[in-house]
């Protein structure tokens, strides 16, 4: 993949975030306190948004005794494997399931969205805007509007309950945002001139998307596919509507592991991480493309 | 004429799967929802029910705890809204001429935004912890350590709404205010670096730059921001569930009293209660939708 290709996969916006400013002749009109006064600003921002991240590893390598409400904010005295041994445990069958959830769920509807973005942005037919109107409208239900018929529509079709439910449930609903993000990447990256030439040859729509379009598209995959995943493996709703304990995702297990009458806090705290760890991971070698779908979410960005 | 549906013919129809599937699974659901909540199906029975008008819903506006359920829900909205656009328009505008560490700063504030609601709720359940004094945990346990005790507070479990429903909007502000400074972020990149020398060349104050120069060009961003925050704070309902679980009045929202109403299996109460949060998003997103694909076709 070149650089190019990866710019415009992330959008205009967000290569523009990464985008330094240029620094001109003309002093900026910063000072050196000022300077320090933001930086402290920042990182006292920067403690804000990771003080929960503290506080959850260290707790999840506590020992029951140690979490007493006076000791919640101490470093382990003595440090233990424990509940995360116990975390893992419950909530192993939730992630396997989890994973064989988002990982076609995210690849069937990107390719969904691969073809519907290629026509709404290059190959366009009377009544296009309409079309994707149509689309887009479904990116912003709230799914609770769906949920009772979409349940009794699963039994009637004999759907087995779990993860083939979630697969078509999550495909579907996904089909909008990723044809959006298809959209304005190939509005961004195919000149009309290819597409206009390559018809004037003669060539077809399915030629023209496998021969011109699919070679360049590996970055809007990327970026779909990160989407994708992170919101089926994140979702909860879809989950606690159409499966249950025995059946159902990570989401679920987490829950599950953290509700009821007598929590293991540091059980818990081990399983939130547990659960966060493969979207964290994402985000953390794939960041960049992450903030692409990001970006798409806000439609033009 | 036979050409021309030769030329656009394919296009249409790769886009036919898609428009029949959301046809069906979005706006034949929605009708189907809709239906529900004009019958009196008040158990989780199958077979024929009665259509009683508009009955559901009149007794829905008539009802304390749906009312109650929508005031919170206005409460979260605007507190939710405001300290997520404060936050991301204040961390955006602290980075976007460059500092040393950029990157690490940008990450940092946006990974919040890479875990589940029902993670983060199950962490922020066990910080808003309301005991005080020596039995304080979580947050107020930290208050008590940094010597700010009069910080210490019984967060979403006592209180008036706004104090409650401003404990579950905390949360929300630490998970997103990252996603609005990347936006604002972009939207401060975006501007061409000439406008602000010239601005400067004017001689204008850092203050009027940005009021006047660089403010404005950022209102579409804005809008956006305000569009996706509004939609995403009136289908909020994981955080809700793993902070206080769902069955507390003090912090009930429509989305949590649908799941509610239907866990007592009254079907055409849940439909009515989904039909209602779908109309409220839909006053907010229709224009938009609108707006957006128009403008993009003039392009």
């Amino acid at each position: 993949m070149t650089a190019v290709e990866a710019e415009a996969a992330t959008g205009k916006a967000a290569a523009a975030i990464r985008q330094k400013p240029r620094r001109g002749g003309i002093a900026d009109g910063t000072t050196r306190t000022s300077r320090t006064v933001k930086y402290l600003l920042l990182l006292l921002f920067l403690l804000f948004v990771l003080t929960p991240v503290y506080v959850v590893l260290i707790t999840s390598f506590k020992t029951s005794a140690d979490t007493t409400a006076a000791e919640q904010w101490s470093l382990p005295e003595t440090w233990t494997l424990e509940p995360w041994r116990k975390a893992w445990d419950v909530l192993q069958p939730y992630m396997v399931r989890s994973l064989s959830l988002a990982v076609p769920a995210a690849i069937i509807s990107s390719m969904i969205g691969s073809a519907n973005g290629f026509v709404l942005a290059r190959w366009r037919f009377p009544g296009a805007n309409l079309v994707f109107a149509f689309i887009l409208f479904g990116m912003f239900i709230p799914y609770q509007a769906v949920m009772l018929p979409l349940r009794t529509t699963f039994q009637e079709l004999n759907v087995t309950r779990g993860v083939p439910t979630l697969i078509i449930a999550h495909v579907i609903y996904g089909i909008p945002i990723c044809t959006l993000i298809f959209r304005n990447y190939y509005a961004t990256i195919v000149p009309h001139e290819i597409i206009e030439s390559a018809r004037v040859d003669g060539a077809g729509l399915i030629q023209t998307y496998v021969r011109i379009i699919l070679p360049i598209s590996i970055a809007g995959f990327v970026v779909t596919l990160i989407w994708q995943f992170t919101s089926v493996w994140n979702d909860f709703l879809f989950a606690l509507f159409l499966t249950q304990q025995q059946n159902g995702p990570v989401t679920l297990g987490l829950a599950a592991l953290s509700g009821g009458q007598k929590v293991d806090y540091a059980a818990s705290m081990a399983g939130a991480l547990i659960t966060s760890f493969p979207t964290l991971l994402v985000y953390i070698l794939l960041g960049r493309w992450f903030i692409g779908g990001l970006m798409a979410g806000a439609l033009k960005g | 004429m036979h050409g021309r549906i030769r030329t656009w013919g394919p296009g249409a129809l790769v886009l036919l799967p898609t428009v029949l599937l959301l046809g069906y699974f979005v706006y034949g659901l929605i009708a189907w929802s809709f239906n529900t909540s004009l019958t009196d199906r008040h158990t989780a029975r199958k077979g024929p029910a009665d259509y009683v008008g508009l009955e559901n819903y009149t007794n829905l506006f008539g009802e304390e705890r749906f009312l109650n359920s929508l005031k919170n829900l206005g409460v979260l909205t605007v507190a939710f809204i405001v300290g997520t656009l404060i936050f991301g328009l204040l961390w955006a505008l602290l980075l976007e001429k460059g500092v040393p560490g950029e990157s690490v700063f940008r990450s940092v504030f946006l990974f919040p935004m890479a875990i589940s609601m029902i993670a983060s709720g199950v962490v922020w359940g066990w910080l808003l912890n309301p005991s005080q004094g020596d039995e304080a945990r979580g947050l107020n346990r930290l208050f008590s350590i940094l010597q700010l005790n009069f910080l210490e507070n019984s967060w979403w479990t006592a209180g008036s709404r706004w104090t409650t429903m401003m404990s579950i909007a905390l949360p929300a502000v630490w998970q997103l205010s990252g996603y609005i400074m990347a936006l604002f972020l972009a939207g401060f990149r975006g501007i061409p670096p000439e406008l602000r020398e010239a601005a400067r060349v004017d001689g204008a104050s850092e203050f009027k730059l940005y009021r006047h120069v660089l403010f404005p060009q950022l209102s579409p961003i804005a809008l956006s921001a305000l569009i996706i925050l509004g939609h995403m704070s009136l289908k909020l309902f994981d955080l809700i569930y793993a902070i206080t679980g769902p069955n507390q009045f003090r912090t009930e929202v429509p989305s949590i009293y649908m799941w509610n109403t239907l866990l007592r299996s009254d079907q055409a109460k849940a439909a009515a209660i989904a039909i209602v949060m779908l109309a409220v998003v839909a006053v907010l997103v229709i224009p938009y939708v609108a707006y957006t694909v128009r403008q993009e076709s003039n392009e």
